[in-house]
């Protein structure tokens, strides 16, 4: 379509005689327009406010038969027994031990991977790794879960014969490994906003590229490379079926990796798959620790969110 | 780079350039070598754990994949059971993700970059996008069962999993439309309001089309995310052993509607994968290899899509 029929125009010719009400009318739609799009993005807004009150409100019941003192202190996680108990310290620790265990995997590697592409890698490498890294949070989780649970965990069991058949270990690598895509692509964007004049200063006083990347890049793109690890660390925490699959969906306090514990998610995924009567302890309590997964993540995007702020404004 | 200056090096004369400062030289080059090769490293370990996978995913699937094995409903007997059910309602699910995500993720996507005033409902919309990106895919999985499943008394149905899927990749739909939109140039635009065109007139006709390619680029990209899902799924109650196929419409007795389907129980791929992992007996284990390689091959082939668009949006952008 040309341009002057595009905006309602004749042909070039008698381009300005223009249809009695028709720029009126045209204003009108693009106010219908205007509101139109107005509900989509507003849709955002009502899907948090959704979350938080389907949250609140279905595990409020819940908190007014288990104390919410005992929920967060009891050692116990037994819903399905006679004398149910619900503290949610055993999920927590497990929770926690996964999410430690991949940010140990995730730190050194991806602090290797975010150096060498943002100042080694020539651009052509870099524009050919990204997207293949990419794939690597690509990959559904019920398959990292088989690869956890069926070819990971008998491999490490040969060099560590006290693993579990089922243990936090080694989930907790393979979420590693998920989360290094998140972790490389923020901090390498926070590494390549940091000016290229620092860089030069630091190479014009000698200085060689380790010596750049880890005393000039690191430092001027830090609190981008935090936020990286933070929203990292908080899609470790929400992720769930590598757990359920490969750390087991008992709970179980323990200071042990090499044992298997439900986190949170497992937890959520194991009375799903049951029948979970509308309206029972079982179905609030779900809902009670999926609030909790919720505020947790919570925190660590919205620290994360901040941080990422902060060096995008640095500069 | 600059390494050494050329200049310093060679002279005795220069007195800050002695022996101390060439070894200084010489150990900060070798622990440049030391720290590229731990770059490569780093990639080696992440490429190899993804080789691995798919070299296990395949050695242990591909041998089971058959025509049987794609019109097979699920059974209890390992070697006669099949994913129908799981891809017919893997495809369902997707169709009713996409028809749904598409036009709001890119309406919300144009609104927040081309008409949004700079207010305080804007930022709330804002934040709301980059928080429910960041929120576990578990939690949309509450949400539905606790809204659309009890709360608007939907079901365990192929509509709610698509709508639930929908609001997971949102975000992503969003993000990449206002990519997109951001990076066609303002000329463009302001041509075309130079000759009086109205905002959505210009979104319609110059930033929509020029646009195409990346929010084509991200809405696969969000696809293949939901493509792989199976908590939310699980959460809002979707069986694994489903031994019948959504009603097809105008057919049966008596005939079923043209959307019965939407209201059908259903499982999906991962969830069938997931079941057969859970069983004991290795026949199982290898139909959950099999799906696996399927699943795997259709996030591959998307993200390659993806590239591909995204590619040949770079080749243009340049000339």
């Amino acid at each position: 379509m040309e341009i002057h029929e595009a905006v309602g125009l004749g042909p070039t010719r008698q381009a300005w005689t223009v249809a009695p009400g028709y720029l009126a009318k045209r204003r009108a739609l693009d106010r219908v327009m205007r509101v139109a799009l107005f509900f989509p993005a507003a849709l955002s807004v009502f899907v948090t406010t959704a979350i938080v009150f389907i949250l609140v409100s279905e595990s409020w019941g819940f908190f007014a038969k288990v104390p919410l003192i005992e929920f967060l202190t009891d050692t116990q996680w037994t819903p399905v027994f006679a004398q149910p108990r619900f503290g949610i310290l055993p999920l927590l620790t497990a929770t926690f031990w996964t999410t430690g265990i991949a940010l140990a995997v995730a730190l050194p590697l991806g602090a290797l991977l975010m150096i060498y592409l943002s100042e080694y890698a020539s651009k052509a490498v870099r524009e050919t790794v990204k997207p293949v890294l990419e794939l690597l949070a690509g990959v559904p989780t019920v398959v990292y879960g088989y690869f956890a649970l069926l070819f990971l965990t008998p491999l490490l069991q040969t060099l560590i014969p006290e693993l579990g058949g089922l243990n936090l270990l080694v989930p907790g690598i393979v979420l590693g490994i998920m989360i290094l895509p998140t972790v490389v692509s923020i901090s390498e964007d926070a590494m390549r906003a940091v000016p290229a004049s620092l860089r030069e200063g630091g190479y014009a006083l000698g200085m060689t590229r380790w010596q750049v990347a880890l005393r000039v890049v690191v430092p001027g793109a830090l609190s981008g490379i935090i936020a990286a690890y933070l929203l990292g660390m908080s899609r470790a925490i929400g992720e769930t079926m590598v757990l359920a699959i490969a750390a087991g969906q008992n709970p179980n306090l323990t200071a042990n990796p090499l044992e298997g514990a439900a986190t949170i998610t497992a937890y959520i995924v194991q009375m799903s798959l049951g029948d979970l009567p509308h309206g029972s302890l079982e179905y609030q309590s779900i809902f009670a620790v999926g609030l909790a997964l919720f505020v947790i993540t919570l925190l660590f995007n919205v620290a994360g969110f901040f941080l990422q702020r902060r060096f995008r404004e640095a500069y | 780079m600059m390494t050494t200056a050329p200049g310093l090096v060679p002279s005795n004369a220069v007195p800050f350039v002695n022996g101390d400062v060439r070894r200084a030289i010489g150990r900060s080059q070798r622990i440049d070598i030391v720290f590229a090769a731990g770059g490569l490293f780093a990639l080696i370990i992440a490429f190899g754990l993804l080789f691995t996978l798919l070299a296990d995913l395949a050695t242990d699937g591909l041998g089971r994949i058959d025509y049987d094995f794609l019109t097979d409903f699920p059974s209890r007997r390992p070697a006669g059971a099949g994913m129908l059910s799981a891809w017919v309602g893997t495809s369902l699910v997707m169709l009713v993700t996409a028809v749904l995500a598409m036009p709001l993720g890119v309406a919300a996507g144009l609104y927040l970059e081309e008409y949004a005033p700079k207010n305080w409902v804007t930022a709330l919309i804002e934040i709301n996008v980059s928080n429910l990106a960041g929120v576990p895919s578990i939690v949309y999985g509450l949400l539905a069962l606790g809204f659309f499943v009890y709360g608007l008394g939907l079901g365990q149905s192929i509509l709610v999993a698509g709508m639930v899927l929908a609001l997971l990749i949102l975000p992503v739909v969003i993000v990449a439309t206002r990519e997109a939109v951001r990076s066609i140039p303002r000329e463009m635009k302001e041509g075309a309001y130079a000759l009086g065109a109205e905002e959505w007139q210009v979104m319609w006709h110059y930033i929509l089309p020029f646009a195409r390619p990346g929010i084509l680029t991200g809405a696969i990209i969000g696809l293949s995310r939901a493509i792989g899902e199976a908590a939310p799924l699980i959460t809002i109650g979707a069986l694994a052993f489903i031994a019948f196929l959504p009603p097809v419409p105008f057919t049966g007795d008596p005939p079923a509607g043209l959307f019965d389907w939407l209201m059908s129980d259903f499982t999906v791929m991962p969830i069938q994968m997931f079941n057969w992992i859970s069983r004991p007996q290795a026949g199982f284990h290898i139909n959950a290899a099999a799906t696996g390689v399927l699943l795997m091959a259709m996030t591959l082939a998307m993200n390659a899509v993806a590239i591909l668009i995204r590619f040949r949006l770079r080749r243009h952008s340049r000339t």
